[in-house]
């Protein structure tokens, strides 16, 4: 998928009128969150869920994101409080990289 | 010293590795249990040898056994019984004629780093019947405490660290800890506190010294873009080109690949778990676990050896996955 097409549904996930409600979502499918950067306003969940056979997480630098190994199915939720930029890899596999934006609608 | 260079596949046989009856026998085994190798180390040269290859040598060498990446936790069709099969290599070990002196791992031993799978993986490699299992952690073994949980069930020296040396047999053993420090970007890396401990470890080691170095993920760029490579591997490997003899066994890759740069000879081991796709290879995007029928699972491990003879030059710098 072009990357503009990746954000501009990220656009559409955060800017739903439930998003304040139900989480906005991350799926893990062959080594790769889709979408790859998301927009969510303050205060959103987002949930990742694994799809692969192989265990990933979701991890930051700063500690805010560390989820445990994701096993098939496995989910991981987290609450973003603040506005911000919140990139994130798998500690198994570095080369797999995410961003949550954080922005005020 | 001349390097070690891997056997030409291509090439036929000697006359004394030719028994095709034990071979298909081997071939067997290891197609249920992935395999292990048997290294031994004999005028500073170690050599690789399938587990129950009797014609490996030698009197008096030191001899020890590499297993890796038995990811205890895994149950996915690929393998749903990982168990199993470390239970097949540890009869394997157990039944070799020379009881080897002890067992590497070369990391994964578990698939999730709970703390359950490392319990039972402990309990399952107390039936080797050696007297060490030496381990390094896999990045499976790093994913919720960084290595914190794997310490509390793998810490042999009780140091506290995923890091270690030790000599045995006149050979200098490093263990390395290569899964946890991504600052450096898409890759894994050592990090810089380890390569002063090694900088420090090597300085009292005397270059004629052979040195095998055990470490998780590959310390060499076998395929970038899945992250089968340490960021800093070259600065490791530039602290130990002045010694005469380097052997280097990683996991990770759960497949037979090999490289050799001067005194350095860098091997990745077979899994017991699940085979992983080859590097590049077409329609496959991602290293994630390989299912395949039981028969081609048999065909793919079990036709696979690591034989490694003296002094082929023209091989010495030649990377080369075996074909399955």
């Amino acid at each position: 998928m072009h990357p503009s097409a990746l954000f501009f549904t990220a656009i559409a996930i955060a800017s739903a009128p439930a998003a304040a409600q139900a989480p906005a979502v991350v799926e893990i499918t062959k080594f790769a969150y889709a979408p790859r950067e998301i927009t969510v306003a303050p205060g959103t969940t987002v949930r990742w869920t694994n799809h692969d056979e192989t265990p990933h997480t979701v991890t930051d630098k700063v500690g805010e994101l560390a989820s445990p190994g994701l096993d098939t199915g496995d989910l991981y939720e987290h609450a973003f409080a603040n506005e911000g930029d919140y990139p994130y890899t798998c500690a198994v596999h570095p080369f797999m990289t995410g961003v949550v934006h954080v922005r005020r609608p | 010293m001349t390097p070690i260079a891997p056997t030409d596949p291509t090439m036929p046989p000697r006359g004394d590795e030719v028994d095709h009856a034990r071979r298909s026998v081997v071939g067997c085994l290891a197609a249920w249990s992935g395999a292990a190798i048997v290294w031994t180390v004999a005028g500073g040269v170690p050599r690789a040898a399938l587990a129950g290859d009797r014609a490996a040598p030698a009197d008096r060498a030191l001899r020890f056994v590499q297993i890796s990446d038995t990811h205890i936790g895994f149950h996915k069709d690929a393998n749903p019984d990982v168990v199993g099969s470390l239970r097949r290599a540890t009869a394997e070990i157990n039944a070799l004629p020379q009881a080897p002196a002890f067992v590497v791992h070369t990391g994964d031993v578990s698939h999730l780093s709970k703390a359950e799978e490392f319990g039972q993986a402990r309990e399952l490699l107390a039936e080797l019947r050696v007297d060490r299992v030496h381990t390094v952690p896999g990045e499976h073994d790093a994913l919720a405490d960084g290595v914190g949980g794997y310490l509390k069930a793998f810490d042999l020296d009780g140091a506290g660290r995923s890091w270690y040396s030790f000599d045995q047999g006149g050979v200098h053993f490093i263990g390395l800890d290569n899964v946890r420090t991504f600052s450096k970007g898409r890759l894994a890396a050592i990090g810089d506190e380890q390569l002063a401990w090694l900088r420090q470890d090597l300085a009292g080691v005397a270059h004629s010294m052979p040195i095998v170095v055990l470490a998780h993920i590959p310390l060499w760029t076998v395929w970038e873009p899945w992250g089968w490579g340490t960021a800093d591997s070259a600065a490791a490997l530039a602290l130990l080109r002045p010694y005469g003899s380097v052997t280097v066994l990683n996991g990770h890759v759960h497949q037979v690949l090999q490289k050799v740069e001067g005194h350095v000879a860098l091997h990745t081991a077979m899994s017991l778990a699940y085979p992983l796709p080859t590097p590049g290879q077409a329609g496959v995007g991602e290293p994630g676990p390989v299912t395949v029928p039981a028969g081609e699972l048999g065909k793919r491990l079990g036709t696979r050896e690591v034989h490694l003879v003296r002094g082929r030059h023209a091989l010495a710098l030649v990377d080369m996955p075996l074909e399955r």
